[in-house]
């Protein structure tokens, strides 16, 4: 077990290391000179080569590399040319309201989406679950930008029930209450297609095993419908519930962008987008390398913990 | 002994050569009377047809705005799903902008199809080293969310939609290499293959004749589920803005658009989305038609 831990970490260290040379590289395959850029056309040569050796731009491209890893290692990533402001500091407040919106919607699409299919599987073929899987189907294919609009349209402008935009109101306290209230919309728009897909995935599972054997016996000795299900089945049913719902960390990171955008939540997806529009490569790269890390380390976690509670998924 | 041993390995071969045409048959026939799928098919018959023959059945030019007619509401004579924020009319966008939405969704899933095709024949067959550089490579690429990673690309190369086709496709290769591959693998150790190698084929009829033939429907059923994900995925692009530009239709850019009059006008926004939903739904049941049709042991 200790074993296999220390195999899985030592694999991240490639990866880790692709994931490094792949964004750097790609920054260094932008078109155009960052001197020129920087000091304008009217540059004299003398000035450009200055510049660049400034820069360390005129060292070799490993080294290059081996520098900004090093600054990166240490926290640095750059100054951002558009806002002024190291990345880091630009980055890090963002990344705690991705965290925010990404850990409530991912609780409700794993809680919504068990939920909904052990309700499906344990009333098979019948209305509840023909509706439980054309709703989920349907669901799993709408555009998080647009499930957010449509709930905006509802909640916000016909009802009047929920604030639309930011993460705190203008007015008011704000408080805890208050970014609830802003959190649930954006909360459901990015939680609905990978709750619709662990719906499916968890009603399949447990149906493979209501039809096991030990299953019959358990019903057979008169054991109540709720014990067989929520003891027997739920139990051994759950491990590939959660590499699923694990696998859809990385989707649900990706609806997270659109809903950032649709509601104005101040996260590092809606800064992402709003870097790429404004040509913003030194930020760009910096988000990059957070959503990487980030969707890197999530999944070592969803390993271990499957691990921690599948004995069989344990290598012997 | 030689005569037995021939036998062996001639019979397999043999067989094979009969089996596909009426296994693929069966699987058609199957494929048929899946109601779901051909209800998908005739969805796609009908939005791709329609941007396919869109100067004929388009009832207006979906680039010519009206001002007198701006947020004109649905039913509106004339206007039977009524006009955007410029009086432009929302049906004839949605007719012309499927060339835009379904290209970005098919072209990409297919090329990196195609791509995957070769990478991941060549890592299943030939194995070792160049196996495990090719998957190390992907591997890295498995790091970033997918759409995420698209954002990113683009981020790098620009805007606009050849380079939104292009991220997308980059994503896709390693998934669909993973598929390809994983069956290469599945395949490469059955009878038949070692029996056509003991026969003296070269590697490329091994990959060409006996290889080629059973990756390709996992790799179909892959490629077709994953249209519907690319048609949401590339109408967000454009919903970005770092996709289709506008004046272009596109279902991705219509809602993007219909978003700034949401409050005035939520249909503006809120039809083309339905469209796409519909649009994904349908390659979906296709994509589960051929999951069913191809592979025996998910049949019904």
């Amino acid at each position: 077990m200790i074993v296999y831990v220390l195999q899985r970490l030592l694999g991240l260290v490639p990866v880790l290391f692709g994931i490094t040379v792949v964004i750097f590289l790609t920054m260094k395959l932008i078109p155009g000179d960052v001197a020129r850029a920087l000091l304008g056309p009217m540059a004299t040569d003398q000035s450009l080569a200055q510049l660049r050796h400034a820069l360390g731009l005129d060292q070799a491209i490993h080294v290059q590399y081996a520098k900004w890893l090093w600054r990166a290692l240490h926290g640095d990533l750059g100054l951002s040319p558009i806002v002024h402001k190291p990345v880091v500091d630009l980055l890090l407040p963002k990344f705690g309201n991705t965290l925010i919106l990404a850990g409530a919607s991912f609780a409700l699409a794993v809680l919504g989406g068990v939920a909904v299919g052990v309700l499906a599987a344990s009333r098979q073929q019948t209305v509840v679950d023909r509706a439980a899987m054309g709703a989920s189907l349907v669901i799993g294919n709408m555009p998080p930008f647009w499930l957010g609009l449509v709930l905006i349209v509802f909640f916000a402008i016909n009802l009047r029930w929920l604030p639309s935009l930011g993460m705190y109101s203008s007015r008011g306290a704000g408080g805890f209450s208050d970014l609830l209230a802003h959190l649930i919309m954006p909360t459901i728009a990015t939680a609905a297609a990978p709750a619709a897909i662990i719906a499916r995935m968890t009603r399949a599972s447990v149906l493979e095993i209501l039809g096991q054997d030990y299953i019959k016996v358990a019903r057979s000795k008169g054991l109540s419908e709720r014990a067989v299900l929520g003891l027997h089945a739920l139990r051994v049913a759950w491990p590939p519930i959660l590499t699923i719902s694990g696998l859809q960390l990385g989707y649900l990171l990706g609806g997270a962008v659109f809903t950032e955008e649709v509601f104005g939540w101040p996260g590092l997806g809606r800064q992402l987008v709003s870097s790429v529009l404004a040509r913003d490569v030194q930020a760009v790269q910096g988000a990059a390398l957070f959503i990487a890390l980030s969707f890197v380390m999530v999944n070592l976690v969803v390993d271990l913990l499957n691990l921690y509670l599948d004995p069989r998924s344990r290598p012997a | 002994m030689a005569t037995t041993s021939t036998a062996l390995t001639v019979t397999p071969a043999a067989s094979r050569a009969r089996r596909p045409r009426g296994a693929l048959a069966q699987s058609a026939r199957a494929f048929a009377r899946d109601r779901q799928a051909m209800v998908g098919l005739l969805i796609i018959a009908i939005i791709g047809g329609a941007a396919l023959a869109a100067p004929l059945v388009s009832p207006w030019d979906p680039l010519t705005s009206a001002a007198v007619e701006r947020l004109s509401p649905i039913g509106t004579p004339g206007h039977l799903l009524g006009t955007d924020e410029q009086g432009r009319d929302i049906l004839s966008r949605l007719i012309w902008g499927g060339r835009a939405s379904l290209l970005v969704g098919i072209l990409p899933t297919v090329t990196a199809g195609l791509i995957a095709l070769g990478l991941g024949l060549l890592a299943g067959y030939l194995g070792g080293g160049l196996d495990h550089v090719i998957m190390r490579a992907l591997d890295v690429f498995f790091a970033f969310p997918l759409v995420l990673l698209a954002i990113a690309i683009v981020g790098v190369i620009g805007p606009g939609m050849d380079n939104q086709m292009f991220a997308l496709t980059v994503v896709l290769v390693p998934y669909s290499t993973r598929v390809v591959r994983t069956a290469t693998l599945s395949v490469k150790p059955l009878e038949f293959v070692e029996a056509a190698r003991a026969l003296g084929a070269s590697g490329g009829r091994l990959i060409g004749r006996h290889l080629l033939p059973n990756v390709l429907p996992p790799l179909l059923v892959y490629t077709s589920t994953l249209v519907g994900m690319m048609i949401v995925a590339s109408a967000g692009l454009s919903f970005l803005g770092l996709g289709v530009q506008p004046p272009t239709p596109d279902w991705g850019v219509m809602v993007g658009n219909g978003r700034l009059v949401l409050y005035r006008a939520a249909h503006v926004a809120t039809i083309p989305g339905v469209v796409i939903v519909v649009a994904a739904l349908a390659f979906n049941f296709v994509g589960d038609g051929l999951r069913e049709a191809l592979d025996p042991r998910a049949r019904r």
